[in-house]
């Protein structure tokens, strides 16, 4: 590539990436900051006179914020680890096995991706109830990992449909069993699309304040975003809490990100090599 | 032990039929090759004499026993593929050693099998690398490695040269070949080349479109051809095929190779002109068109000259002339 192409295109990128930080940038500078700085000045930075840790003290202090960071860490690597396992097991059956009604099971399985899960709000709700999981972590990690399959099984069967014949047949000639081929052949060569599919999976279950509100209000089964909820009145919001507790709430799924994104990378080197 | 039948093997997926009945019996200790252009089904047929596709209708047998329900591993036979298929997470060594070790065998058999297999081929000082450090013409020692370890009775190559350059397909065409020799095993191989299965095969399967045209050994398909087909695909330069008429006979098409076709400047049977001529060192190929057959090919043994659109003579040795009836079948 030319300088003078790389360099637009890395200004084109700069750009867009302060952009989209922007708001992440906002909201961690005033989480630093009191109350009185934050309406003051919003876009300046903490210095020693506006600095106040206010907001992370009220959010230690009040409710039980370790917990909830607990129970939003449960549900979303539950669902994300059913969500992977299942929506590889179905993909590798869809893309490898030849059966009656192959396709239209794969349609079936994909229509959930235009289908909001939100629309069953209220059957989920009577199922919940009518099963005794209201206020439990299972009821997010059932709908969750319902929520993620669809996208889940579209994305492997594709890459699934890629990984080479000949190697599942070697496997087989060489007394594999279909689990062994699945585990340890086809998994690990649609690695990077696990880990995009992870990425798209985890970020909203984690954000997500519907069914936690719906399903699991109550103290001790709570997440992180509703637990948030709390300083924020219908009069009054405690905006120096709310910034801190979003600012905690970036680290861990930020954590998984960076763990999930090596992956990805080095799934695309690996294929690279070959 | 290693003796292989068909019967009436066919084979559809959904309503398109890729095997259309296959009767075929391969010997004890033999090198037989399926040939045939792509797409007529060697794969297929391979696949289910492996056990990794059903057959629609039809059996197969080993050593006399019908094995259409037994799985490809219960059979007793290795697979080298086209695409090597190597393991990428193991290392050579674990490659080799798979399908003995899954198969419940003490480590210090699988130790001297993998030794014994890695000396045959020259692979010791590779052992402990993956497959992703090794070259193409390495990986398929390896594959090949990984199918002796087994010492099954059936070994089946599929294209296994194919994904080689020129001068490494010889030398392992070479390798597969002692092989045989010093294994005698029986193999099945499968080709699309001719040069391939003239050079490997004690028997020879031509197949198109999923039916099998002939079987016989190298100079029988090459002397013998049963059809157009066979003629036309067994033997390079491709045989050319004249118009019998023309010739005085009954009608329909005559074939004579092209090393049976003389060619003269002055006088001969049938007038053509020249228009291609191909030198190879060791033999020149002269392309000549004629206003009644068409484009003959000429192949001359050492060095000649001939200009584009000299007139020439062609000449064919009339005891070496087949004769194809209009349907393509041989006239006896
Ligand atoms: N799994 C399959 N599903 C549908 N058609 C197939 C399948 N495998 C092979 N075929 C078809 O069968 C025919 C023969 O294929 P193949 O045995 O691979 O040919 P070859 O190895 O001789 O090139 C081809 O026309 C191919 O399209
Ligand atoms: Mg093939």
């Amino acid at each position: 590539m030319s300088p003078g192409r790389s360099i637009a295109a890395h200004a084109a990128l700069i750009t867009w990436t302060l952009i989209a930080l922007f708001p992440v940038f906002v909201i961690v500078i005033n989480s630093f900051k009191s109350r009185k700085a934050i309406f003051a000045d919003p876009l300046a930075l903490p210095w020693p006179e506006n600095f106040d840790l206010i907001g992370y003290q009220t959010v230690m202090k009040q409710g039980d914020f370790f917990l909830y960071f607990q129970n939003s860490l449960i549900v979303t690597c539950a669902s994300l680890f059913f969500v992977l396992l299942f929506g590889a097991m179905a993909a590798f059956a869809l893309s490898e096995y030849r059966f009656r009604g192959n396709t239209l099971m794969g349609l079936y399985l994909a229509l959930g991706i235009m289908i909001p899960i939100r629309l069953g709000t209220v059957a989920i709700l009577e199922i919940m109830v009518a099963s005794g999981l209201v206020n439990t972590l299972t009821a997010l990690i059932l709908v969750y990992t319902a929520q993620g399959l669809p996208l889940a099984v579209f994305i492997l069967a594709e890459f699934m449909k890629s990984v080479s014949d000949d190697l599942k047949n070697a496997g087989r000639i060489d007394g594999l069993s279909e689990y062994r081929i699945f585990f340890s052949l086809v998994l690990p060569l649609v690695r990077p699309a696990m880990a995009t599919v992870a990425v798209f999976t985890m970020i909203p279950i984690w954000n997500d304040l519907w069914f936690p509100l719906i399903l699991a209000p109550s103290e001790e089964v709570k997440t992180v975003t509703l637990g948030a909820q709390v300083f924020i009145g219908q009069f009054v919001t405690n905006w120096n809490a709310v910034l801190a507790a979003l600012s905690l709430a970036i680290v861990p799924v930020l954590v998984l990100y960076l763990i999930f994104s090596r992956q990805l990378i080095r799934g695309i080197t690996a294929g690279a090599v070959k | 032990m290693g003796a292989l039948e068909l019967k009436s093997v066919t084979k559809s997926f959904g309503s398109t039929e890729v095997i259309k009945g296959v009767d075929l019996t391969v010997n004890d200790g033999e090198f037989c090759v399926f040939v045939g252009p792509s797409g007529c089904g060697k794969s297929t047929l391979l696949r289910i004499i492996a056990g990794l596709e059903d057959a629609t209708a039809g059996d197969i047998l080993l050593d006399g026993k019908r094995v259409n329900e037994v799985a490809p591993a219960k059979r007793e036979l290795a697979m080298v593929f086209q695409s090597y298929a190597l393991y990428p997470h193991l290392s050579v060594r674990d490659n080799m050693g798979l399908a003995l070790k899954q198969a419940g065998q003490p480590k210090a058999t699988i130790q001297a099998a993998t030794e014994k297999a890695a000396a045959m081929l020259s692979l010791g000082p590779l052992m402990d690398r993956r497959p992703a450090e090794l070259s193409g013409g390495q990986r398929q020692r390896v594959a090949i490695g990984r199918a002796i370890v087994r010492t099954p009775k059936l070994f089946l190559f599929d294209e296994p040269l194919s994904n080689l350059d020129a001068a490494l397909r010889v030398a392992t065409r070479i390798e597969i070949a002692r092989l045989h020799r010093d294994l005698k095993a029986t193999m099945i191989y499968v080709t699309h080349d001719q040069v391939e299965a003239m050079t490997l095969a004690d028997r020879i399967v031509v197949l198109r479109a999923g039916k099998v045209e002939q079987v016989g050994s190298p100079m029988e398909l090459y002397n013998n051809p049963a059809n157009t087909f066979v003629a036309g695909f067994i033997g390079s330069p491709q045989m050319n095929f004249l118009d019998a008429a023309a010739l005085g006979l009954q009608p329909g098409q005559a074939g004579i190779r092209p090393e049976h076709l003389a060619i003269t400047r002055h006088q001969g049977e049938i007038p053509a002109e020249v228009s291609h001529v191909e030198k190879l060192g060791g033999e020149t190929l002269v392309y000549a068109r004629s206003a009644q057959h068409g484009l003959l090919t000429v192949r001359l043994f050492g060095e000649h000259d001939y200009a584009v659109s000299e007139p020439v003579h062609l000449t064919p040795d009339r005891a070496r002339l087949f004769e194809f009836d209009s349907e393509g079948l041989r006239r006896v």
